[in-house]
């Protein structure tokens, strides 16, 4: 069984510092996640890799309850299925990007979140997916 | 305050399940009840658009109807589809093309969530993989965000909801007519933090026409005819908040809903302060809150002294969803915001019965707003 990244390009895999990675327009410098190839403030079509900082603020949050509808979501559902909290952290003055959080209580909006991988399920050959996801820093 | 295209009927089928009518049927029932309400026969309507997100070609109501070969043209657009539909034939009216007119809308949606393919809505695959793509939790992170941000309380939701729930107890055509109380509301299950499963409207099925025609040619119609002052479409700008964003950028920007509000209003030549009777997208009972302020009709925060007095009831200074909203009649995405109009329209003439906003009301307005970051905006008037 080996450990597989939920998609490939999204972030640094394998890495001992994980970072998101996105995109950085070279002509207005806008930064996107995930990495895309225009530009969606200036429709240039120059656009840089660029890691995301590994630390932010929680910008906005929620918590997903009941499994999500499958397809598209491919996680744990029925019993096996946890509530998790779902956000939005802002990345210094980047980016705020959409995660899910490692907590579903004790979240309060403009709490210092750090990004973790984690396990999100086992697929068909037993691997196990990891994602990105964002913890309270402790 | 003449306006170039008029409401001369407006007809429904009512909303909530039906599991032996088809969408098609629900359309052709709606149409029919809006052309008895403009007196008009099928083979005088002119053109016409539909709506619908479930129906391929909604037209195919044209074996129903009657095979006139006019141009019928299907319209899908997201949550504001209505506002579309409802537009797209005033403005054919406007233009000088045709004189009288269909706007239509119908679905007939499963039970539960909404959900697709993420990749049709320009998101990664790993968005949906995740359980990202749930547009429930999407509304949970606004009202959430706006509560932290204004002042609002769970409270004030669970008021809202059971005023909407109140309010389709009286609409013999809404899918959900028994009331609710705030505990029941507050205590039913939570689904996306905060709110609970009976702060949610529900995806459901129904179909809702208007009859259009050129607004000096109204009274060939009927005595009571309804102008439409200004109908304004607009989508998301970047930095605005929006369903389905794997990403924001740092800049904030206001809604579409506040540009299509700021749109009509300038098209009609009023303001907020004018307006009798309000109709807005309550797809969650935190959504009915943010809209009104977004649609200009209170200040950020206002919202929760405003509940709290009633204000937002049939009897209060700013009636909201009258018949119910989403709430109460859940929301077959092609009809919903023609229902919305076929309630204004009833406001209007003073034809509501026991949820008649008193005051004889001139001015409506109704509000559509959704996935993936679309808003319409329609003004009437009598």
């Amino acid at each position: 069984m080996a450990r597989v990244p939920v998609a490939a390009g999204i972030f640094t895999w394998p890495s001992d510092d994980p970072r998101l990675i996105g995109s950085r327009c070279v002509a207005c410098g806008i930064v996107t996640f995930p990495a895309q190839g225009s530009c969606p403030r200036c429709a240039s079509t120059e656009m840089s890799e660029h890691l995301l900082p590994r630390r932010g603020r929680l910008w906005a949050w929620t918590t997903q309850e009941f499994a999500p509808p499958s397809p598209p979501y491919a996680g744990p559902t029925g019993d096996a299925f946890v509530p998790f909290g779902v956000g939005y952290i802002e990345l210094a003055d980047e980016v705020k990007v959409e995660t899910r959080l490692t907590e579903a209580h004790g979240l309060r909006t403009g709490m210092d979140m750090e990004l973790v991988l984690v396990p999100f399920r086992t697929d068909g050959d037993g691997n196990e997916v990891v994602t990105f996801a964002f913890q309270p820093v402790r | 305050m003449a306006s170039d295209v008029a409401i001369v009927g407006v007809g429904l089928h009512p909303f909530g399940r039906f599991a032996d009518v088809t969408g098609i049927e629900m359309g052709a029932i709606a149409i029919r009840n809006a052309l008895a309400d403009a007196g008009v026969a099928w083979r005088d309507i002119q053109f016409a658009f539909a709506g619908s997100y479930e129906i391929d070609n909604p037209d195919a109501v044209v074996a129903l109807m009657g095979l006139t070969g006019i141009p019928f043209n299907n319209v899908y657009n997201g949550c504001a589809t209505a506002a579309s539909v409802l537009a797209l034939a005033a403005s054919t009216i406007r233009l000088g093309e045709y004189e009288l007119g269909l706007a239509v809308g119908m679905d007939k949606h499963l039970g539960g969530a909404f959900s697709a393919d993420p990749r049709l809505y320009a998101c990664p695959s790993w968005y949906g993989e995740l359980g990202h793509f749930v547009t429930t939790k999407f509304f949970g992170m606004k009202i959430n965000k706006y509560m932290h941000d204004h002042g609002i309380t769970a409270r004030t939701l669970a008021r809202v909801a059971a005023k909407s729930y109140r309010n389709g107890a009286l609409n013999p055509n809404a899918f959900r007519r028994k009331p609710l109380s705030e505990e029941q509301i507050l205590g039913s299950p939570m689904l996306n933090y905060p709110l609970t499963q009976y702060m949610f409207c529900s995806p459901d099925e129904g179909a809702a026409a208007v009859v259009l025609c050129r607004a000096e040619q109204a009274h060939r119609y009927t005595d009571e005819p309804i102008y439409l002052r200004a109908s304004a479409l607009r989508t998301r700008r970047l930095g605005a908040f929006e369903v389905h964003s794997p990403w924001l950028p740092i800049e904030e920007t206001p809604g579409p809903t506040i540009d299509a509000s700021r749109a009509a209003f300038e098209a009609a030549g009023i303001g907020p302060e004018d307006v009798d009777v309000i109709q807005l997208q309550d797809t969650d009972a935190g959504a009915e809150v943010i809209h009104l302020a977004e649609n200009g009709f209170c200040a950020d925060g206002d919202q929760e002294a405003l509940v709290a007095d009633g204000e937002l009831e049939i009897g209060g200074r700013l009636p909201v969803n009258t018949d119910g909203g989403l709430l109460a009649n859940g929301e077959p995405i092609g009809a919903s915001g023609l229902r919305q109009v076929h309630e204004v329209v009833l406001q209007l003439r003073g034809r509501a019965g026991a949820r008649q906003v008193p005051g004889e009301p001139k001015v409506g307005y109704t509000q559509l707003y959704g996935a993936p970051g679309v808003a319409g905006v329609s003004i009437l008037c009598v």
